[in-house]
């Protein structure tokens, strides 16, 4: 266990820590919020295409990635919050609004993130597989655990996810929400207002955590989420709808994911690489047991106003 | 209004595919490309076969369309370009061989091309198909010596995409290299998956750059396509907070300087040459069919060492891995190719 594997178990952990802290957030509220993954891909691609957009242009028309102000990637960084709130925001019309089934819209959306971004990367850098190199976000730290500053809101993502449902006025409606919007109803709590603002907060997180893939990297890939979206979706029922559940679920991916490298080789590739897999699987149904989920969770809220 | 909310994210869903014009009417050669997994962009394997193309349209004025593929639809796309009449279509990469070999007897009348044909899922193309071949073992054979030339820790790596006898190629004629002029030299292996998706995920192969640069490698050499990406970016963002440059990247395919000043070397694989020549043949009514096999002899291989790198290999780094290619081309040293 060398600084630098965990520093490595934290770079793979980060995107999944605030992609599940955008589930808890959001099912606790009562939205099933399977459309983390298109937000975290749509936010990636915002990310990309905004610090793309405010970097110089050098007289041959190319651009100038390593001479952009440091602000520059920040503008991607706010552009990616802005992109995750709308299409969580979206969500929320779908199912709060309009009443739909929350899994069909989730799906949808995700459905919908892959197409859109393939076709916005083609419009803006010519290739629906790749975008260019953009400017990088600067990388805060000590000794191997340096990581950029949307990493590190990762890190403090957990407690403050953790204070906001469990020690103030809002968390404790959005968790009476969830559990039961009939009763919090009549005592003076809008659901649909609660449930969106949850949505909002979910997409910001999840928003983010798509930002922290496109900068580690310094570009958009074609679907670049690969599934992270679920993983964290798993970890959310994993964790049994508790942040720090939730977090240690990621955790234990992470470090699954990490340890399969040097072990490729030595075991069989398919079961070096479907280790983490499995290992979240065995250790979860083994030692976590029966989850419950917020009652209310899945079900439209019918306003008796 | 639920109905409509989500007949719209259905439509919006389905308008990504890139539509592109028929082919032109001015009579010139038309050729249809069909890209491998990671696509356009890739600054590797998808855009050398690219740079072949606008080779042949500046030089020979042919005209040429390009379809990236996502999942499913590899067969979808050459056949588009066989029915628009394309009298050439070239699938690059492996996974296209099954796809050609049934696409091409559909359309016996027009020419194909396959990069990196699988002869061992179908050992003989038919009669209008070219299969484009490398011995890429030589190739990385070379960069390999560099590499265990030129290390400083004693340790490099290799980080391959799909894990697949074509990139087991690659990494044997890497480690043959090293080992060859450096026999105590560490070579950490590794391989981002075990689909084609492995060769299109940067974030994978920052995190194995990562795992090997951690476990004290200075040099890495990738056969990964997109997924390369993500290991210059680690190495950029080692030296970046080391102010000077430890680590290094050896870059595949096509030449990879520009992805940063700590590219040491990049084994060259001319898919640009073998696309133009096709191309070529097929405009001079002299298609090349059958398998066609390019390496260091055929000057289909290579390595990088221009005025950009040379600062990086010393002369007699290069005077030694210029004897190892004649021993090759002499047929002394046979490389492994797993």
């Amino acid at each position: 266990m060398t600084p630098e594997f965990i520093a490595g178990i934290l770079t793979v952990a980060a995107p999944l820590l605030l992609a599940a802290m955008g589930g808890v957030v959001s099912e606790r509220s009562g939205v099933v919020n399977i459309a983390l993954e298109g937000t975290m891909l749509a936010s990636a691609f915002a990310f990309t295409a905004v610090t793309h957009a405010f970097e110089p242009v050098g007289p041959d028309g190319r651009h100038l990635v390593d001479a952009a102000g440091a602000w520059v990637p920040f503008a991607g960084v706010a552009a990616g919050l802005a992109c995750g709130v709308l299409v969580s925001l979206l969500h929320a019309l779908v199912c709060i609004r309009v009443g739909a089934n929350q899994v069909v819209s989730g799906i949808a959306i995700n459905i919908l993130a892959v197409g859109a971004t393939q076709f916005a990367c083609t419009l803006v850098f010519e290739s629906s597989s790749n975008s260019a190199r953009v400017a990088s976000l600067p990388r805060w730290g000590l000794g191997a655990f340096t990581f950029t500053p949307a990493a590190w809101a990762s890190f403090v993502a957990v407690p403050v996810v953790t204070l906001l449902l469990f020690r103030t006025v809002f968390g404790l409606r959005l968790r009476a929400v969830g559990e039961n919007p009939d009763a919090a109803e009549t005592l003076g709590v809008r659901p649909g207002a609660i449930r969106t603002a949850a949505l909002a907060l979910s997409g910001a997180l999840a928003g983010l955590g798509g930002v922290v893939l496109a900068a580690d990297v310094s570009q958009f890939v074609q679907n670049m989420t690969a599934g992270r979206g679920y993983i964290a979706l798993a970890a959310v029922i994993f964790g049994k709808w508790n942040p720090w559940g939730a977090a240690a679920a990621c955790l234990l991916f992470a470090a699954a994911e990490k340890a399969q490298v040097p072990l490729q080789g030595k075991i069989p590739p398919q079961l070096a690489q479907s280790l983490p897999y499995l290992l979240t699987i065995l250790v979860l149904a083994g030692f976590v047991g029966r989850a419950r989920a917020p009652a209310a969770l899945g079900k439209p809220h019918e306003s008796s106003r | 209004m639920r109905f409509a909310c989500l007949a719209l994210l259905a439509a919006l869903a389905a308008g990504c595919g890139k539509s592109d014009p028929a082919p032109g009417t001015t009579g010139a050669l038309k050729v249809g490309l069909v890209f491998d997994v990671g696509g356009r962009g890739d600054r590797s394997f998808n855009d050398a076969a690219y740079a072949g193309l606008e080779r042949a349209k500046k030089e020979l004025g042919i005209e040429f369309e390009y379809f990236e593929p996502t999942h499913a639809d590899r067969e979808a796309g050459l056949r588009k370009y066989a029915e628009q009449g394309a009298p050439l279509v070239i699938g690059v990469g492996f996974a296209f061989t099954d796809s050609i070999a049934k696409v091409s007897a559909d359309f016996p009348g027009q020419h194909f091309a396959c990069v990196d044909w699988d002869t061992g899922s179908a050992p003989k193309p038919p009669a209008n198909v070219a299969a484009l071949r490398f011995r890429e073992e030589e190739g990385c054979f070379l960069v390999g010596a560099i590499a265990g030339l030129t290390t400083k820790t004693g340790k490099v790596g290799f980080v391959g995409g799909m894990e697949i006898p074509l990139i087991h190629k690659f990494r044997a004629g890497f480690a043959a290299g090293v080992k060859a002029v450096n026999p105590s030299c560490e070579v950490l292996v590794a391989f981002a998956g075990l689909t084609p998706e492995a060769f299109k995920d940067p974030v994978k192969g920052k995190e194995l750059a990562r795992s090997q640069y951690g476990a004290g490698a200075d040099i890495i050499f990738h056969a990964s396509g997109s997924t390369g990406l993500g290991v210059f970016e680690e190495a950029r963002a080692r030296n970046r907070e080391r102010g000077t440059v430890t680590h290094f990247v050896i870059g595949v395919d096509a030449d990879q300087w520009e992805e940063g000043g700590h590219v040491l070397t990049s084994m060259l694989k001319r898919v640009d040459v073998a696309v133009f020549d096709v191309v070529k043949g097929t405009k001079a009514g002299t298609f090349p069919a059958g398998v066609h096999e390019f390496g260091l002899k055929e000057d289909g291989l290579g390595y990088v060492r221009d005025d950009r790198n040379r600062a990086l290999i010393p002369d007699t780094v290069a005077q030694k891995v210029d004897a190892l290619k004649a021993e090759i081309l002499a047929g002394r040293i046979t490389v492994p190719v797993r």
